[in-house]
Order: C-alpha cells, then sequence, then structure tokens
C-alpha cells in the first residue's frame, strides 16, 4: 500500500472522506453529543489569496502537513485527460533547486512520510512529520508549488510511469474498466465523464507542454490551501505559512465554464466484456447536490438520499444485505448502496451487486430497485432511523484518532466551499432528516429517466488467446 | 495483491507510551496503554489459531471459524440467541464495531466502542464477549458463506496479481501451512465441527489481550475479564501442538505463466526469517534501503524513477513464527518483464553481495528514527504495536529501545545478515503474463 502512490483515488461521483464514512458502518449512538476537541480548527488567508488552515492535536508531537489545490480531473479538457493526475507525480520531479527525486529524499530525512492523491475535484500533497520539521516541508513543498521543473526525458519516463498505473489499476481490472465505462456513459457534457487517469490514447499523446501549461494555470495562491493538523500553535503556524507560501505572487484564478449536465432523456444502458467469472451489475441515478448547508429543497433531498442510503446499506444486516443476500433463493452475493451527497460536480446515487450463483444481472436489478421501491410504498421504520444517525454520531468521535483523516476532512470541506465545521453540522442536519422525507425521495429519484445501467458480461479466458500486443504508439 | 509489505512494521516508541501488563488468575495476558484523551477504547484479543493451524486438505479453516463467529450467537444464561442480522443491528445500535479474522499465525478479535457512557461500554463488552464465546454455528449460513466465498474464489483467480501470488506461495512454502491454498475444494471439506474444534482451542489461558483507550488499570482487567468470561473457564492450557518450519529452498525455480493481460505480474524471493530472530533491527534497516523504505528505495530509484518500468516495485520480509517469505514485487508491460526482472534482480545481488553505502544508512536512520513518532501517533496504531509486542513477548520497554536499536545497526550488520538470510542464487520467480 505504501508504493501504491501519487494515487489517483478515483470513485463514481465526487471522492470525499466524508460521504465515504457516511456510507462506510462506522458507529455511534444518538443520545450523547460528540465531545468536541479542545482547540478548533481556525482559517486564515494570505495577502495573495492562499487559504490556511489549522487544527490543534497535541496528542503526540506529529504534524501533518497538505496543499490542497481545487483543481481535479473535471477541469481538463477534451485531448487531455489524465494531466491532472500526470502533474501531480511530476511535482515530484524537480524545481529550480531540486534535482529529480531529491524532494522525497528530503523528505524522507526529516523523518517524514509522503504522497500525494488526485480525484476528480481535488489534488493534494502531503507530508507527516515530526512537529519540530514543519517548518522545513513546508518550504519544501511551497518551492515545489511556486517553481516545479522538469526536463521533457524526465516527463517521459513519468508518463511511462503513469501508463503502468493505468494498466495495473484500471486494464487489468474488470471491475475499474466497468465503473470508468458507466462514468463515460453517465455523463455527456459534465467532465465527470472522463477517468481521473486519464484515456490511454491520451496519456500516448500528452506533452510535457500540456502538463506545464495545467500547472500554470491552475496551481495558483488563490485555489490553494495549506492544511496543518498536528500539534502545533495556529499563530505560529500563520506565521511560517507567510514566511514560505506569503511571497507567491498572486495571480488571476482562471474563469471555470460550468459545462452542466443536461436533463437525461431516457435510461440508458452500457455492457463491459471482459474476462472475470462473475457478473457485476451497477444502476447509477443522477441526484440533486447539496451544494450549501442552508436547507434548500435540492439540499434537503440530497441528505434524504443519504439517508436512505445508508438505511439500505449502512450497516452489516440493513436493508439490502437481508432481502437480497440473505436465505436460500438468494439473488445476490453482494449488494450495495451510496449517495454522491456533494461535490463540484453532478452526483449519483448508486446501487450495485454481485449476483448470486444461478442468478441473472436482470434479477438482481429488479432486486435492487425493488428494496427503493419498498421505501418508497411503505416507509423506513424509526429504529432504522435512530440506527443510522447513532452510528454518525460515534464516527465523529472515532475520526479524531487519525491525525491524517482531520486534515483530509478539513481540506476536503475547503475544496467544495463549505466551512469547517460543516461535518459536525451536517451530522445536525441529517439527524433531523424524518421517515417521511426518505420515503418521499425513494419515490421521487428512481425512475428510468435519470437511470444508467452498466453490467460486467463476464468471459471465459481463452487459453489460446495471445497476450496483447502493446501497439507501437506506447513504446517510446 | 501480492503486495507483501511486512506485517510487523508497526514498531516504535515514545518515552510517554507506559505500557502496563499483567496476568489475570485465567493466565490471560492483558497489555494496556491508557490513552485519556478521546472517550473511546480499542482492544484485540489474539490466540494461537491462525491459518498455520489448518490442515493441508482443510485450508481456510480459521478464516472461515472466524467469519462464522459473527455470524450468530446462542442462547445462554437467560440472554435470547442473536442471528447475523440481528447481531448488526445491536452494533449499530451502539455505535461500535467488532471484528473476528485469521492471519497466518493469529486469530485475532477487535473491538472499538465509546467510553461514555458506562453502560453503553458494559453492553458492547458483554456482546463482544458473546461472539467470542457462544457462536451459534447456524448450517444454512455456512452453507451460504461457503457458496460465495468460493465464487469469490474463483473470481479472484481470474486476476493476473492472484494467480501470481498463489503460484509464488506454493513455490515459496511448498508443503508449509504458511503457503497453503484455500480453494474451493478445501472449503467443501471444512465442517461446522471442525471450527467447533477450532473455537474449542480459544482459552482464557492462551488469551493476549491488547487495550489503548479511555481506561484506567482497574477497568482494563474488568473489561478483559468480561470479554472472556463466555470462554470455558478453568481449563488448563496444554501446550499445543508445535508447526513445523519453513524448510529452505535447495534449487531455484523459475516459473512462467501465460496470461492475457496488459500487464506481467513478477515476484520473486525466498523464505526469510523468523520474528525472533536476532538480526531483526539490520534486516528491517536493510530492507528499508533495499525496497521497503518507498520512493527513496534503490529499487524504486532503479526500477520505476530511473528506467519508469512499473509503478509499484518493493521488496519486503513478512516475518512471523516461521519465516515468513522475503519478496519482491513488481507489474509492468507484459514485454518489459524480462528487463524489468533483469534490473530488480541485479539490485538484488548487489544488494546482498555489497551491501549499503555509508550515505544510504544514514539516510534510512534519519527517516526510521525520525519518523518513529509517526509510528504511535493514534490509538489505532498504538493498538497494533502493542498486539505485537505481546503476540512475540517483545520486553515491555521496546518502544522505548526502538530508535537506539535502529541507530545501532551498522554496514557490516547489514551485509552479514542479508548475506546469512538471502541466498539470490536460489531464489523463486513467479511472471504471470506476457509470452509463455
Amino acid at each position: 500500500m505504501l508504493l501504491a502512490s501519487r494515487a489517483a483515488p478515483r470513485r463514481l461521483g465526487a471522492a470525499l472522506a466524508l460521504a465515504a464514512a457516511l456510507g462506510a458502518a462506522a458507529p455511534a449512538s444518538a443520545q450523547r453529543p460528540a465531545p468536541t476537541p479542545d482547540t478548533a480548527a481556525q482559517q486564515f488567508t494570505l495577502g495573495n489569496g492562499l487559504s490556511v488552515i489549522v487544527q490543534p492535536d497535541h496528542r503526540a508531537p506529529v504534524a501533518v502537513h497538505m496543499l490542497w489545490l481545487r483543481v481535479g480531473a473535471m477541469d481538463e479538457v477534451d485531448g487531455t485527460s489524465g494531466v491532472a493526475h500526470v502533474l501531480e507525480h511530476l511535482m515530484f520531479k524537480g524545481t529550480d533547486k531540486l534535482q529529480p527525486g531529491e524532494f522525497s529524499r528530503r523528505v524522507a530525512a526529516l523523518g517524514g512520510r509522503e504522497n500525494a492523491f488526485t480525484s476528480m475535484d481535488y489534488t493534494g500533497y502531503y507530508q507527516q512529520v515530526p512537529a519540530a520539521r514543519l517548518a522545513e516541508v513546508m518550504a519544501l513543498e511551497a518551492d515545489r508549488f511556486a517553481h516545479n521543473r522538469y526536463s521533457d526525458e524526465e516527463f517521459a519516463k513519468e508518463l511511462d510511469v503513469v501508463k503502468e498505473e493505468r494498466r495495473l489499476r484500471t486494464d487489468d481490472n474488470p471491475r475499474a474498466l466497468l465503473g470508468e465505462q458507466h462514468r463515460a456513459a453517465t455523463f455527456t457534457a459534465s467532465p465527470y465523464r472522463r477517468p481521473v487517469v486519464g484515456w490511454m490514447g491520451d496519456l500516448d499523446a500528452l506533452t510535457a507542454q500540456d502538463a506545464r501549461a495545467f500547472y500554470q494555470r491552475w496551481y495558483v495562491p488563490a485555489n490553494a490551501t495549506v492544511v496543518v493538523v498536528g500539534d502545533v500553535d495556529p499563530q505560529a503556524v500563520l506565521k511560517l505559512a507567510q514566511q514560505h507560501y506569503g511571497g507567491i505572487p498572486a495571480r488571476a484564478l482562471p474563469v471555470r465554464k460550468p459545462r452542466p449536465e443536461p436533463p437525461q432523456p431516457g435510461l440508458r444502458r452500457v455492457q463491459v466484456k471482459a474476462p472475470a467469472e462473475q457478473a457485476v451489475v451497477s444502476l447509477a441515478f443522477k441526484v440533486p447536490s447539496m451544494e450549501s448547508l442552508a436547507p434548500s429543497p435540492g439540499s434537503d433531498d440530497a441528505l434524504a438520499l443519504t439517508v436512505l442510503s445508508a438505511v439500505l446499506d449502512g450497516y452489516s444486516g440493513a436493508r439490502l444485505d437481508r432481502a437480497l443476500t440473505q436465505g436460500a433463493d438468494r439473488v445476490a452475493d453482494s449488494a450495495h448502496a451510496s449517495n454522491g451527497l456533494y461535490g463540484r460536480g453532478p452526483q449519483l446515487f448508486v446501487l450495485s451487486g454481485v449476483p448470486a450463483p444461478g442468478k441473472t444481472p436482470a434479477q438482481l436489478e429488479a432486486a435492487l430497485r425493488e428494496q427503493v421501491a419498498r421505501v418508497a410504498r411503505e416507509g423506513v421504520n424509526e429504529a432504522e432511523l435512530a440506527r443510522v444517525k447513532t452510528q454518525w454520531i460515534a464516527s465523529q468521535v472515532y475520526k479524531r484518532d487519525s491525525v491524517m483523516g482531520q486534515a483530509q476532512e478539513l481540506g476536503s470541506l475547503w475544496v467544495q466551499g463549505l466551512p469547517l465545521d460543516a461535518d459536525a453540522r451536517l451530522i445536525e442536519r441529517l439527524r433531523q432528516v424524518t421517515a417521511a422525507q426518505v420515503q418521499r425521495v425513494a419515490g421521487q429519484y428512481f425512475g428510468d429517466d435519470q437511470l444508467t445501467i452498466a453490467t460486467l458480461d463476464p468471459q471465459p479466458r481463452d487459453p489460446q488467446a495471445k497476450p496483447r500486443a502493446a501497439p507501437a504508439a506506447l513504446r517510446h | 495483491m501480492a503486495l507483501t509489505v511486512p506485517t510487523f512494521v508497526g514498531h516504535s516508541a515514545h518515552a510517554a507510551t507506559a505500557i502496563q501488563h499483567w496476568t489475570q488468575p485465567s493466565g490471560a495476558q492483558i497489555y494496556l496503554v491508557q490513552s485519556p484523551a478521546i472517550p473511546m477504547l480499542d482492544v484485540q484479543v489474539d490466540f494461537d489459531a491462525g491459518g498455520r493451524r489448518d490442515p493441508a486438505d482443510k485450508a481456510g479453516l480459521a478464516d472461515v471459524t472466524a467469519l462464522m463467529m459473527g455470524k450468530g450467537v446462542a442462547a445462554r444464561d437467560g440472554r435470547p440467541a442473536l442471528d447475523e442480522n440481528q447481531l448488526g443491528e445491536a452494533w449499530a445500535d451502539l455505535g461500535a464495531g467488532f471484528g473476528a479474522n485469521a492471519g497466518s499465525d493469529r486469530m485475532s478479535f477487535t473491538l472499538r466502542t465509546l467510553t461514555q457512557p458506562p453502560e453503553l461500554l458494559q453492553k458492547a463488552v458483554e456482546l463482544a464477549a458473546r461472539e467470542i464465546g457462544e457462536p451459534s454455528w447456524p448450517e444454512a449460513v455456512w452453507r451460504r458463506e461457503r457458496e460465495r466465498l468460493s465464487a469469490a474464489l474463483r473470481e479472484a483467480r481470474t486476476r493476473p496479481g492472484t494467480l501470481a501470488a498463489l503460484a509464488y506461495d506454493h513455490a515459496v512454502y511448498r508443503q508449509h501451512p504458511y503457503g497453503q491454498e484455500t480453494s474451493p475444494e478445501t472449503l467443501a471439506r471444512i465442517s461446522l465441527d471442525d471450527m467447533r474444534a477450532r473455537h474449542a482451542t480459544l482459552l482464557p489461558c492462551r488469551a493476549k489481550l491488547s487495550l489503548v483507550g479511555a481506561v484506567d488499570r482497574a477497568q482494563a482487567d474488568a473489561l478483559a475479564t468480561a470479554l472472556l468470561a463466555r470462554l470455558p473457564q478453568g481449563q488448563s492450557c496444554a501446550p499445543l501442538p508445535a508447526v513445523p518450519e519453513v524448510t529452505p529452498l535447495a534449487a531455484p525455480l523459475d516459473e512462467r505463466i501465460a496470461f492475457p493481460s496488459a500487464q506481467a505480474h513478477v515476484l520473486f524471493g525466498q523464505p526469510g526469517y523468523k520474528r525472533e530472530d536476532p538480526d531483526f533491527f539490520p534486516l528491517l534497516v536493510g530492507n528499508h534501503i533495499l525496497g521497503g523504505g518507498g520512493f527513496t528505495s534503490r529499487l524504486t530509484e532503479q526500477v520505476r524513477e530511473k528506467r519508469g518500468l512499473s509503478y509499484s516495485v518493493y521488496s519486503g520480509f513478512s516475518p512471523g513464527l516461521h519465516a515468513g517469505a522475503f519478496t519482491v514485487g513488481l507489474q509492468t508491460r507484459a514485454d518489459q518483464a524480462d528487463e524489468a526482472l533483469r534490473v530488480a534482480r541485479q539490485v538484488v545481488r548487489d544488494f546482498v553481495a555489497q551491501g549499503p553505502t555509508e550515505a544510504e544508512l544514514k539516510a534510512a536512520k534519519d527517516n526510521l528514527v525520525g519518523s518513529f513518532p509517526l509510528r504511535l501517533d493514534s490509538n489505532r496504531k498504538l493498538l497494533g504495536n502493542v498486539a505485537n509486542i505481546a503476540w512475540h513477548d517483545l520486553p515491555l520497554d521496546y518502544l522505548d529501545r526502538w530508535t537506539a536499536r535502529v541507530d545501532a545497526v551498522t554496514l557490516p550488520d547489514i551485509r552479514r545478515a542479508f548475506q546469512r538470510v538471502l541466498q539470490p542464487e536460489r531464489m523463486v520467480t513467479v511472471v504471470v503474463g506476457g509470452a509463455p
């Protein structure tokens, strides 16, 4: 796992730590408010527009330092898919002052661990260090933020590495291929249709100049935030940030084209044939996104849809498990539900699963939809609602155990333009969602017209098949 | 994924990490780190009941025993039986989490719960105790799980990474249980009685409990007693049968498996060393330089950074109660497999023959010693470290002395240890993908 780095987390919809935490079976208890940390997070803005967010946590003499940019694969344009992620790799390849690899050697010498990540919505870089080393990693990060530089030869080698990453994670992984095709079929105008890692054909044609232009355009102070969590003092961190990042000249933030997704005029289906034993079915429904924490019809529905996903699949033995994966005539070997909730682009509610032996994808598809229809007909009971809310409240306590997790949450909230206490406020809002709201959204958003269905059609492996030859274009 | 990252990398210490240790009248051994900042508790209970004790024809028994222990508890002492769904609901209602799993050596149970209010903590511990002590072994659920697992195993075997890992384990370990493959066939032979028999070996006198969280010693002692209260009481623990050691390889082995994938998956290596090996620290530091240290390791430098041949390339030891494998792994475009393998083998040969340079050793120590606090910066990480100390009977000041032990490693130590443990001319190589 350590080396699965400079990596591209790819998920249908926004790759949000918070949404993941809500979807996962994390625990809790409804009667008690979550204890708040002794010191709350603080946010500052430097003169050049760069944000600085600091969350003290004095349990251990460590700090995590992150640089987040509000730019990801969704900001790419046709023909250069994957450039946001390739650039993330190239940020390790040198600056005006540092040779390729020198950045990592210096972080290692400081007792640091480091990596970076790219998603649809954002790009992030981080170092975990002894708290006393914060100034030094800040100096290193500020240097490459302002002065990233590499040769065309270094670019070519790193592009080869990224292509190997694509082969590993996607090309040889039928379920990842399914996800890629599903996204591509679901979205028409929205840039969410592209894979974060990029299409192989676009990677073949990508140039160092494409990466440099993307860097010039998007890596400006007003499009970035520094997040520091750990054994630190906010005012001292602010001073360090001013010293290291404050001198980077302000530049105009490029205008973003909204590229909204047009209304879907009817059901879409996509089939992926790949060598596998098991079929997979995935249903993506276009749903509203939570635009802000303030009540509004769309945001209220987004919250109710998240509660619905938790009632369906929020804990072991929840509705999908019980109805689809158990009993002598079970239809599925696994079944899941998740709601995107919010992100910079359009959000999806996804139902997915693997058919049980002897069952067809069509049977599983119908069974998944029937569980939502049942909620629309009969509603949910108060015990289910209380249960999922209890889990969220407990998760507010458990999340304080991870310094890294706290930094990730703060960075991803900033990316979305949400306040630093949004997670706690979000849980307050989720607690107010009623059974009637859940029942109503279950009836409202699950028709055919906003649905795209992807099916993995397993193919036997031909023992006579020749290994796929690499096209000549790959050799350079 | 065959990412063989050493299981026991988590060591460390912070002078403030005081581990309290005592033995209960039952024989259960307790290890506690008080961590009062957050009102939560993490517990791990380990038993010598892992996969190394599975008969060859019933490989996977430890895994499925742990799995089935979560599928229902029996009625006892006036408490009603709970099926798998009722258990899921009960844990969700508590806002707590409980899990059981088996590794090669250990069968482990983990609990994460809030500590406030006290009644909630009590309920969570009682429910965990029932899962540990009173599984109901429902027959229909086992039939279903066996079918599900078998389908998942068949699915996994369509992936080149899985095929490479299976072939590699088989070649490195041969008859040793560490290399046994769980398959639909071995699952078909496992009965609930087999699981009951494995479960019957879980006795309080064999338990090692590690606790990290907002509890004091008296509370921890009471919680530990409660967690084990539904296992058979008052029994003495005869030693469990010895498990044979992994035998060294007599000759090199090259296995090429044709597969129509975009990438070839390359693994090579051999049996490594046992966790009790006196050269643990030279081997840890040496492997950090060779291929365990992320972006700055020799393998990453030569295979990825200089040549762009692979996204991931690593080396790792996996020391346990027996000599777990030393493994080098990478994945590369199928037509480059030979080149990548040649480069990686040369790196390993050179390293074993000559050892690291003075500068590499200094860089590794700077990183390992400097990053030591990162190994202890959460309750979850502390728990892993404490459980490791408990399982391997390491001294209670192990974490306090860890950086000094790393710092004391010399170039001759690493050379000597690597030359003793590794024989590059007698390694197993598995390549899946590309031309046969």
